[in-house]
């Protein structure tokens, strides 16, 4: 079996997204999800002499995200609250009656798994935008996800027009190539 | 009539809604006649649709600048 190292020095280049992405499905909070990622940089770091090798650096940073993410639910729920007990199921009181017929989940509705794919989605798409060269990454996650203007992502990185299309023009096809082989044939 | 290379850098545009309507026209005009080009460009649709419906997030350059420096600090 092949020994996993840690390279701390590329861990934010490698996977802050990747991590961060995770976090804000979680929290929902893009600040709070920030934290936490730096958070876990930080116990990765002071943990990595415990670090065993049997697991990819990646699945080991997500492990200790985890635990930070369920730190960070406990630390809000020991705050103020903890008691106090919500009863009024809604703000309009002429629905009294069937509120426990309301709560009862709706076995034909599709909607819960979708926000689970999408989620599985987006990881799967950061996985594949990881795999591709770093400027190219940075071209398409500057373009896509954050919505900048090409005149100033050329401004930014010092490149000309044609030169920035080439490279979402190789992003994209790359990123279609891995996402047929690891997303629609699961 | 374009070339593929002009038919893919307009798909391409057009996927961030970059591209002309003259140069729309060019392209639909285009992928009706050619097979390739079509496939690449439904594909390629497809991949937006994909990363818009998966609400992709990313953390800025500048954060990623901040938390390098931060975890330097601590080494």
């Amino acid at each position: 079996m092949v020994e996993h190292q840690l390279y701390p020095e590329t861990w934010v280049d490698n996977y802050a997204d990747y991590l961060f992405n995770y976090a804000v499905g979680r929290v929902s909070d893009a600040e709070i999800a920030k934290d936490l990622v730096q958070d876990t940089f930080y116990a990765g770091l002071n943990s990595a002499k415990n670090y065993k090798g049997d697991a990819a650096e990646r699945t080991w940073l997500i492990a200790i995200l985890k635990r930070k993410i369920i730190d960070h639910y406990r630390k809000i729920n020991s705050k103020k609250g903890k008691a106090e007990v919500r009863m009024s199921y809604s703000a309009n009181h002429d629905s009294e009656g069937d509120w426990l017929e309301e709560q009862v989940a709706d076995p034909f509705s599709i909607l819960e798994n979708d926000v689970i794919e999408n989620e599985e989605l987006g990881l799967a798409i950061h996985d594949c935008i990881s795999k591709l060269p770093k400027k190219q990454a940075m071209v398409f996650k500057m373009k896509t996800i954050q919505g900048i203007g090409t005149e100033d992502i050329c401004k930014e990185l010092a490149i000309n027009p044609s030169n920035l299309w080439v490279m979402i023009h190789r992003a994209r096809t790359a990123l279609m190539g891995c996402l047929n082989k690891n997303w629609f044939n699961i | 009539m374009i070339s593929c290379e002009e038919a893919v850098i307009i798909c391409n545009k057009s996927q961030y809604h970059e591209a002309t309507f003259f140069e729309r026209l060019k392209l639909k005009f285009h992928l009706f006649i050619c097979k390739t080009c079509s496939k690449f460009s439904k594909q390629n649709t497809q991949l937006t649709s994909l990363c818009a419906k998966a609400h992709l997030q990313t953390l800025t350059e500048l954060d990623k600048q901040e938390m390098k420096a931060e975890l330097l600090k601590k080494r």
